[in-house]
């Protein structure tokens, strides 16, 4: 089933942004680097999708990374990236399916870029037809509609808020929880007609965030990149500059007291996960009140916890910021004892303690 | 059958009437608003002069009531059909159809909607502004302050607001909004000498009379700064403030600053109705949809079609004393025209 989104919140001249999310026989395509940073959250999506909400999601072993990495790293050629992409299409036709839900805004930004340059070179289309044949013999149809995960999740966030076991609500006070949203930059930057609410006030994870009880923080450095940049992280005399902007925004944003920053690209909840590691042991700053750090969630994640699974299923102890302090808020329960544990109870080594950034 | 229809009751359309009342031809003047005097209505003073708008607009009334010439107000066209013989027949909002040997298409302009320019957040931030509203602000005495009640410590005007700009699809220049932003500057700072005020620039186009000297007096007497550079996004801080982000590029640097107020110096825009009218009269309109006169030198106020004529800013972005004097050529135009029809 296609929806048309449709967005009512309090000021939305941004509402002229809408698109066809498909939320149902979706082809999954996974990020090459979500797995090892955030090892539950394309998990928990497939499981959220197919179990919770009963949605018909392929997650096929044959899919392969975009190659995104390497073409924003000038390694990969256009040509090449596109055949790529060509062949997962191709993988979405044999299993029978029309619609894409793609994990990663690299890759969403890139099979975006590729479909508009087929729809506008259309004997670009051709060649890769041609490439794709003689390398693998398989052809192709062209997705109807392409959405991002986030986008998926977005669609589907009243259905999800009616099955929540806990709310954005601060238990303690009673009041909703602020949420800094940040939207990875190839998720519309390139393409703002693409993304819900476009490339100025995106809506996507702001309506997650307002459809289950929070509260969305606007401050002056929400749309500054976090500074992942594939070329500030490759190169490592780079990455004080890809700090520096993710410091740039804990600077902008500390004043309003965000109980935790919620974001829908790879690069981005792990450079502001991490930076916040590295900023605290090299001047001891960290940018809540408690030395704890601000908590950094995927969508998945978060969703996760509003329908009441166990954080350590989800892998929160896995970040570097640590989320107890936002568990406590929303009231979720949780055992500190098998924080560490693999899934039989087997006790799993405990990671060593940062100086300056609380672990608990 | 009446000689000459004009569309738009602004002071394209006004002049035009005036001027071929003094040629001794009949016109008629259909205006889609409930009163004559188009966007200067709204406005407070004209540069360079510092006149105000509202005594040029009661000089057209009492021109227009001295000539009694007659205006249909609240009367939108909705489509216009040539006859056989040349003449025309109008068909408007109103029951009756009007008929006339001539058409002056005396639209006017839209003034950009500055909510296309997301990211400087006008209608989501209450102290965004246009130039169009600071004017309102200035005509009607209300009091310059931010909306938290503070007094406004800094202003910044942002040049070219939704012209020649790719990504809203206007490449041309607006023409008057560099002035208009010298104009609004000073009169901020002699309203609130205590108050900073900053143009953020990309060139300024100071072609008119008494411009230069306009933007000169703004620095030396008035101590406004113009920083040469585009402001990329506007976002509110914690305090209700406006941060702004823009790159100085004389001194080949970023700048952060946070202000009270923003001002967007909105540009003009071709009206929706040129391309119905085009359509409807079968004249050429370019891209931007703005009429496309007969000869952009020699017969600016004269359409491809026979009979249609064009007065104003319907052909391009023109200020108040370029207007006047392109309505007036206008009105010499249709008056050639119609003198072979008359002496028949």
């Amino acid at each position: 089933m296609i929806l048309i989104m449709k967005t009512i919140t309090k000021k939305q001249s941004w509402n002229s942004y809408q698109k066809e999310i498909a939320n149902d026989n979706l082809y999954y395509a996974r990020s090459c680097i979500r797995q090892n940073f955030f090892p539950a959250s394309e998990h928990m999506f497939l499981h959220i999708l197919q179990k919770e909400l009963g949605k018909n999601v392929f997650d096929d072993p044959n899919h392969t990374t975009c190659t995104g990495i390497g073409y924003h790293a000038d390694v990969v050629l256009f040509d090449t990236i596109q055949t790529v992409i060509a062949r997962h299409f191709a993988l979405m036709t044999e299993a029978g399916l029309e619609h894409m839900a793609i994990s990663c805004v690299t890759s969403f930004g890139l099979y975006t870029e590729v479909l508009h340059t087929w729809e506008h070179y259309p004997e670009q289309l051709e060649k890769i037809r041609d490439f794709l044949y003689k390398a693998t013999k398989k052809e192709f149809n062209l997705p109807k509609s392409i959405a991002h995960t986030s986008d998926v999740i977005y669609s589907l966030r009243d259905e999800i808020a009616q099955k929540a076991q806990h709310t954005l609500i601060n238990k303690h006070t009673g009041k909703p929880l602020r949420a800094v949203e940040h939207i990875g930059c190839h998720y519309a930057k390139m393409f703002p007609s693409k993304g819900v609410g476009g490339a100025e006030f995106p809506q996507v994870l702001a309506g997650m965030i307002e459809s289950w009880g929070g509260e969305v923080v606007d401050y002056p450095e929400r749309r500054h990149c976090c500074g992942f940049g594939f070329r500030n992280y490759l190169v490592q005399a780079n990455r004080g500059y890809s700090m520096s902007n993710s410091k740039k925004k804990f600077e902008s944003m500390e004043v309003y007291k965000p109980d935790f920053i919620l974001t829908n690209c790879p690069g981005c909840s792990m450079f502001m996960d991490k930076w916040q590691y590295t900023i605290a042991e090299i001047d001891g700053k960290t940018y809540d009140s408690y030395g704890k750090g601000i908590p950094v969630l995927t969508y998945e994640e978060l969703t996760g916890l509003v329908l009441g699974y166990n954080p350590w299923d989800l892998g929160l102890q896995m970040h570097q910021v640590q989320s107890e302090s936002l568990l406590d808020k929303m009231g979720i329960s949780y055992d500190p004892h098998l924080k560490y544990t693999d899934k039989h109870g087997n006790q799993l080594p405990k990671p060593v303690s940062p100086l300056h950034l609380t672990q608990t | 059958m009446i000689d000459v229809i004009i569309i738009g009751g602004g002071i394209a359309g006004l002049e035009t009437a005036c001027t071929l009342h003094t040629q001794g031809i009949e016109s008629l003047i259909l205006e889609k608003e409930k009163e004559i005097g188009g966007k200067l209505t709204q406005w407070d003073s004209l540069f360079p002069s510092n006149r105000n708008a509202k005594e040029l607009v009661e000089t057209y009334k009492d021109e227009i009531q001295k000539h009694t010439i007659t205006v249909y107000v609240n009367t939108k066209v909705i489509a216009i059909k040539k006859q056989n013989d040349g003449t025309f027949e109008i068909f408007t909002s109103r029951e009756i159809v009007f008929k006339a040997k001539t058409i002056v298409i005396a639209s006017g302009y839209s003034i950009f909607n500055a909510e296309r320019k997301e990211e400087y957040g006008y209608a989501i931030y209450p102290n965004v502004i246009t130039s169009a509203d600071l004017e309102h602000m200035f005509a009607t005495k209300k009091e310059l302050k931010a909306p938290s009640g503070r007094t406004l410590e800094r202003v910044a005007f942002i040049h070219c607001v939704g012209s020649r700009d790719e990504k809203v699809g206007n490449h041309y220049c607006s023409r008057l909004c560099c002035v208009t932003g010298v104009k609004q500057a000073i009169k901020i700072r002699q309203m609130l000498p205590e108050t900073h005020v900053f143009n953020f620039y990309m060139d300024l186009r100071m072609y008119g009379l008494g411009f230069e000297e306009m933007y000169r007096e703004a620095q030396e007497k008035h101590g406004v700064q113009f920083i040469r550079g585009r402001v990329s996004e506007i976002a509110q801080t914690n305090e209700g403030r406006l941060q702004l982000k823009a790159e100085d590029t004389l001194a080949a640097r970023p700048v952060r600053m946070q202000v009270d107020m923003v001002v967007l110096l909105v540009g003009m825009e071709a009206p929706e109705c040129n391309s119905i009218l085009g359509k409807s009269c079968n004249i050429q309109y370019n891209a931007a949809q703005f009429i496309v006169p007969q000869d952009i030198h020699y017969s600016s106020g004269i359409t491809s079609a026979e009979g249609v004529f064009v007065s104003g800013t319907s052909i391009a972005p023109l200020s108040v004393f370029d207007t006047i004097n392109h309505a007036r050529s206008t009105a010499l135009a249709v008056s050639n025209f119609l003198m072979p029809i008359q002496n028949e």
